[in-house]
């Protein structure tokens, strides 16, 4: 056992010091061992106050000392300190750590008493130091100032707008008319409930518009303005014509003998229409202004589309309205109480009415050939008055033989036959002994202005049948009035037995209805086209010939020529096809075939009324007219009578 | 639209030298002519209009302004004023 040999390790480490010692580590956030720990052990330490002699200090102190010994040579000391600082690094061996204090504290005891000895002659020398070395500290405190804080409250700004108006009499007035109808609006809501849901309808569909409105600066509003300037700009432009058109009065048909001149006015045409032929032309009855032309072809090889065009004197340049057809348009009218209402009649045969009032560019009623349409040109049509259950109803004319009522029941044209023209004696015998009657072709017709029931129809062959509405199969009287087809009959707007008819043969001749021969025959030279008496006289009518002359009579004046013959259109290339008198103006205008349309001026020598006796008053009225051709014709009668 | 085609027509007559429609603010929304020019036709011409029709209508309220001339030495100022809108052309009537 005691030979057991005990192995003692002698190592430098301090055996107090910790060995694990852990530090908190800010960067990596976690607590982490200290790598190497210091293994000093400080046995003893004390603090000593030796200066070293060659410091700043030290020369100080050295040289203080040096004046203190001049003055005291006497007391001398040797200053000296000891710094005592007993290291023990290395501890070897075998004492305990224990034995190694104690030597630890007597060492330091000793050395105390050696440093309590030298304190008293340092506190000598401190004397005679300069005064005041201490440093002047200066230490304020204050109070904690409040940090300070505004801390405002504002109520809101009363919204503020400003408001400026003037208060002028229209504006009141419309107040006033807002007013109103805001109250009429009120009683509507009164009324019974079931047309509060439509009207709320409406409203949101109002409102729908409104709001789709107020997002695009619609330009579609200035659509009236556009209109009215455009009309102003074509007035500055043609503005000669238009000043010709209300106050030029030819000064020189006072010195023209009775003859008369037609004063060219405006020219209106459409490069649509470039190609067509005018076909009708026909006054609207309301708006004094407005006409309506049709467009079509007269050529049986060339046939196009038709256009009805209506255009307005307040502008020539552009028409009012445009509607286009497959086939040519060959006759047209304007219903005399609603003047919006046009009947047309097509060269394919159909009758169609225009509703003015509607946008589209079709017609709102068309026959078809279920519906009886002619088989043939139809030339004329003319609206009648409304018959018993208030339908609108138009007769028509065509090459087929055929007079066909139209009415529109229902929004649907029904057609009656009134009449076929039958050509006498020419019924054929067909096979299995059927009894062909071949139909004569109408051409023209017109209705009595008072008679409603009597009208005439000029045919192809020359002849014009007196006819009754009453009676379908036959005439009443038949007028051997043509060799040539007969273009137009008209009846005279005041004289309730004359009418006029023209013909291809050259001649335009009057009659009475009730004799069978012509009171006048006038030969024109040329094929006459059309042929209208004018509105404010029973005695004057004008007739346009296809070599491009319009020819103008009065007979009044002179029963046997034309106050004026005129060339209106070029005559080559170019036929005049119709003419109307405007029921208001002196003003006439002229259809071609080039499509255009030209309005003339009546020079005064040929609207002239009759002039009165001094002293006897100027008769006007219809009577008057009736008087005036009866006068005339009773002259023609005469001689007829005697024969 | 059939309103753009009658503007159109209108720019396209004899003697026209220019169009412009103005909203009822006097702001021009459609011109032919250059902006200066425009701007300045449109306040002067807004504000003679706005007069004119409050004489016609303080003599009659019943009455309205359809339309304004203005014949000047060298050309003719045509407005023709809307509910909204306001169409200005200026045309040279003789040639």
């Amino acid at each position: 056992e005691l030979k057991e040999e005990f192995t003692r390790i002698l190592t430098a480490n301090n055996p107090h010091a910790p060995q694990n010692i852990v530090r908190y580590s800010f960067k990596e956030r976690a607590y982490k061992p200290i790598s190497y720990v210091d293994q000093m052990a400080i046995h003893f330490s004390l603090n000593g106050n030796m200066i070293l002699k060659d410091s700043d200090e030290g020369r100080r102190q050295s040289i203080r000392l040096s004046i203190a010994a001049e003055k005291a040579p006497i007391e001398t000391s040797a200053v000296t300190s000891e710094e005592a600082e007993i290291k023990d690094e290395e501890s070897t061996g075998d004492t305990q750590a224990a034995g190694e204090e104690e030597a630890e504290e007597l060492g330091t005891a000793e050395v105390a008493e050696a440093a309590e000895a030298e304190e008293p002659p340092p506190p000598r020398v401190k004397e005679q130091k300069l005064a005041n070395q201490f440093n002047f500290i200066e230490r304020a405190s204050r109070t904690l100032n409040n940090p300070m804080r505004e801390r405002a409250c504002q109520s809101e700004p009363t919204p503020c707008k400003n408001f400026s108006a003037t208060a002028n009499q229209w504006e009141i007035y419309d107040a006033y008319v807002e007013e109103l109808q805001k109250m009429e609006r009120s009683k509507e809501k009164d009324k019974p409930k079931a047309q509060i849901a439509k009207r709320e309808e409406e409203k949101k569909k109002g409102r729908k518009l409104t709001s789709l409105e107020s997002q695009s600066d619609d330009i579609t509003k200035i659509s009236k303005a556009a209109k009215i300037m455009e009309r102003m700009v074509n007035q500055n432009t043609f503005d000669d014509i238009a000043q010709d058109f209300k106050y030029f009065e030819d000064a020189s048909d006072e010195y023209r003998d009775q003859q008369g001149t037609l004063l060219p006015l405006w020219k209106f045409q459409y490069d649509k229409t470039k190609r067509l032929a005018v076909t009708a032309i026909s006054w609207n009855p309301k708006y004094k202004d407005l006409f309506a032309v049709g467009y079509g072809s007269y050529d049986f090889m060339k046939q196009g589309q038709g256009m009805l065009l209506l255009y307005t004197m307040k502008n020539p340049s552009f028409p009012e309205y445009v509607f286009s057809s497959e086939s040519g348009i060959m006759c047209l009218d304007f219903h005399k109480d609603h003047p919006y209402l046009v009947a047309v009649g097509f060269y394919d045969g159909n009758v169609a009415i225009y509703n003015l009032k509607k946008a589209t560019s079709q017609p709102s009623y068309k026959s078809g050939a279920k519906s009886g349409k002619h088989t043939e040109p139809v030339w004329q049509v003319k609206w009648q008055k409304d018959d018993m259950d208030n339908n609108l109803n138009f007769f028509s004319v065509s090459s087929d033989g055929r007079i066909v009522s139209w009415t529109l029941v229902k929004n649907e044209l029904v057609h009656t036959d009134v009449i076929k023209l039958s050509v006498e004696g020419t019924t054929m015998q067909g096979p299995e002994g059927l009894q062909l009657q071949t139909l004569g072709c109408g051409t023209s017709f017109d209705f009595h202005k008072k008679i409603d029931y009597l009208f005439l129809v000029g045919t192809e062959e020359g002849k014009i049948y007196k006819c009754s509405k009453c009676y379908s199969s036959q005439f009443l009287d038949v007028f051997e009035a043509h060799h040539m087809a007969v273009d137009s009959v008209s009846w005279n707007p005041y004289h309730l037995k004359v009418f006029i008819s023209c013909s291809s043969d050259w001649t335009v001749k009057i009659w009475d209805h009730t004799i069978k021969t012509p009171m006048f025959i006038y030969d024109l030279n040329s094929a006459v086209a059309d042929v209208a008496w004018s509105p404010y006289s029973s005695t004057v009518f004008a007739a346009v010939t296809t070599d491009g002359k319009a020819h103008v009579f009065d007979l009044s004046i002179n029963k046997y020529e034309a106050l004026c013959t005129q060339l209106v259109v070029a005559k080559k290339k170019n036929k005049i096809t119709h003419i109307q008198f405007n029921p208001v103006y002196p003003v006439v205008i002229i259809g071609d075939e080039r499509g255009h349309v030209t309005s003339l001026k009546l020079s005064p020598n040929l609207r002239r009324m009759p002039k009165e006796k001094k002293g006897q008053e100027v008769k006007k009225g219809p009577e008057v007219e009736i008087a005036k051709l009866d006068k005339l014709l009773n002259l023609v009668r005469e001689p007829d009578s005697k024969t | 639209a059939e309103v753009e085609e009658t503007l159109k027509r209108i720019q396209a007559h004899k003697g026209v030298i220019a169009t412009i429609v103005i909203n009822a603010e006097g702001i021009p929304i459609r011109t032919t002519l250059d902006n200066s020019s425009t701007v300045q036709y449109a306040g002067l011409l807004h504000q003679l209009t706005m007069k004119a029709r409050s004489t016609v209508r303080d003599i009659d309220p019943q009455n309205d302004l359809t339309f304004l001339r203005i014949r000047s030495k060298k050309h003719e100022i045509m407005v023709a004023p809307d509910k909204e809108y306001l169409l200005i052309v200026i045309q040279n009537p003789c040639e």
